[in-house]
């Protein structure tokens, strides 16, 4: 397992360089989006319409974040259960989307777009979120501020730290890594 | 008769949120350190320590130890000798959640319609209430701040009585192998057995807030607990879910009566962020 430190965007060569526990920190600018949000983009492409925000090559955040206090970008800023996200995400994968960060399994639908239009699912660490922040300079509402926390934000993160969860080899950690420690239950 | 405001019961409410939400309880932070020295994979023990890390952080700024500050759900047992002023109750409960999640820069995580608006109510109301009448003149609160990663992989099921210990234990497993890395493992498991469908489930939502390492009072549930917690931790997942010894911190077990047909089992999951306060007044 390899360690990176990597600037956004992410390209085809980084994308096909990594590999499932990889640790890796990102700096640059991602999206954020959730079930709300992404609900919206898929509505708009069943309709031929275009999108808020051009997803191609970019990183897209499971996260809602809680407001900020002052003197801060941004709230506690964890990742949310990314697998609510699997039923808009090969449709956006298609769209060239390049990076997800999130935490927990994805489906089988989402690894198979993955491996086809070439994109990594990075990790957070769940519940890790006041830490997380820190690594977030600057946060903007671009699209669907009606949603609150659910709205597409842009931010600016710093050596934001992650692990490969998912690669566009089909490597997964939820597999490898638990396989490492799993026991007989007696 | 003793008189109770609304309005302390809406400045009690607001400081149990805040209290809830900034400062993990000692036992969750004690068995997280625990798991540190226990863990045998780097990779885990690396997340356990991110964790430590940022309960500190959120102890010491006053910030959400988790974006997802929950669904506030409060188990208040109000003394019979108690008369309330000033206004309503459930009403003073709800204004002290709004303030609390407005002032303390805490997220508005509630829909006001679950199906087809899904509307988000803007200020973290209407919270969930369990209201008991109890003897005495004052009234207990313990507030949750329950996030729905682990609320999502939560379940019930009517088992019957021919499944026994052995039905229980492997609906607990399952339930964990299930919920795999989803809901920010490791985890707290909330169990309920018996009364009804509705009486497992909240018994199991009691349970997600009992102290680590602390037992059922009958040692044959005691035992249970300890062989589920051993068991679940068998399953690989670990700290995060990237492999590791550290799935669960507790399986906290009630029990209730039941009728002679059925044995009814919620199974409530809590992630590590295990989040709650209790006050009196």
């Amino acid at each position: 397992m390899a360690r990176y430190d990597l600037t956004l965007p992410l390209t085809d060569e980084m994308v096909n360089m990594l590999r499932a526990g990889d640790e890796v920190t990102l700096t640059g600018e991602i999206y954020t989006g959730r079930d709300a949000a992404h609900k919206r983009l898929i509505a708009l492409l069943e309709k031929n319409e275009p999108l808020p925000i051009d997803l191609k090559g970019q990183t897209l955040y499971y996260v809602g974040p809680a407001p900020a206090s002052p003197g801060h970008a941004v709230g506690s800023a964890g990742p949310t259960t990314s697998y609510r996200m699997d039923a808009y995400t090969p449709q956006l994968l298609k769209l060239g989307l390049k990076g997800m960060i999130g935490k927990g399994r994805r489906n089988e639908k989402v690894q198979a777009a993955m491996q086809e239009y070439g994109a990594v699912y990075f990790g957070a660490v769940g519940g890790a979120a006041a830490l997380i922040a820190r690594c977030i300079e600057k946060s903007e509402v671009v699209a669907y501020p009606d949603l609150g926390p659910e709205a597409i934000h842009r931010f600016t993160i710093r050596q934001f730290p992650v692990l490969v969860l998912m690669d566009a080899q089909g490597g997964n950690l939820y597999e490898s890594g638990p396989a490492l420690y799993k026991k007989e239950i007696l | 008769m003793r008189e109770i405001s609304a309005l302390q019961v809406t400045e009690k409410i607001k400081e149990l949120c805040l209290k809830a939400n900034y400062d993990i309880g000692a036992d969750v932070e004690k068995a997280v350190q625990q798991a540190m020295e226990t863990e045998p994979s780097p990779a885990g023990r690396s997340v356990l320590c991110q964790l430590c890390e940022n309960y500190k952080i959120a102890r010491e700024e006053r910030v959400a130890i988790c974006q997802d500050t929950g669904m506030a759900v409060f188990f208040i047992d109000v003394g019979q000798e108690v008369h309330f002023i000033g206004g309503d109750f459930e009403e003073a409960v709800q204004e002290g959640v709004r303030k609390a999640y407005a002032e303390g820069y805490l997220r508005k995580s509630v829909v006001a319609d679950p199906l087809f608006d899904r509307k988000n109510t803007g200020d973290n109301t209407p919270s969930i209430l369990h209201i008991r009448l109890v003897p005495g003149d004052q009234v207990h609160i313990l507030m949750t701040a329950k996030g729905f990663g682990s609320e999502n992989m939560s379940a019930v099921k009517m088992l019957v009585p021919a499944d026994g210990e052995q039905g229980v234990l492997d609906f607990i497993v399952e339930t964990a192998r299930k919920a795999g890395p989803n809901p920010c493992p490791p985890m707290v498991i909330g169990v309920g057995i018996g009364g009804t469908l509705e009486q497992a489930a909240l018994l199991a939502k009691r349970m997600t807030a009992r102290a680590i390492g602390s037992h059922h009072p009958d040692p044959r549930y005691a035992a249970l607990e300890e062989k589920a917690l051993c068991a679940v931790n068998r399953l690989g997942i670990g700290p995060a879910g990237i492999g590791g010894e550290t799935t669960a911190l507790a399986v906290n077990i009630a029990s209730h009566p039941t009728h002679i047909a059925g044995m009814p089992v919620a199974i409530n999951i809590c992630c590590h962020a295990a989040r709650h306060a209790e006050g009196i007044l």
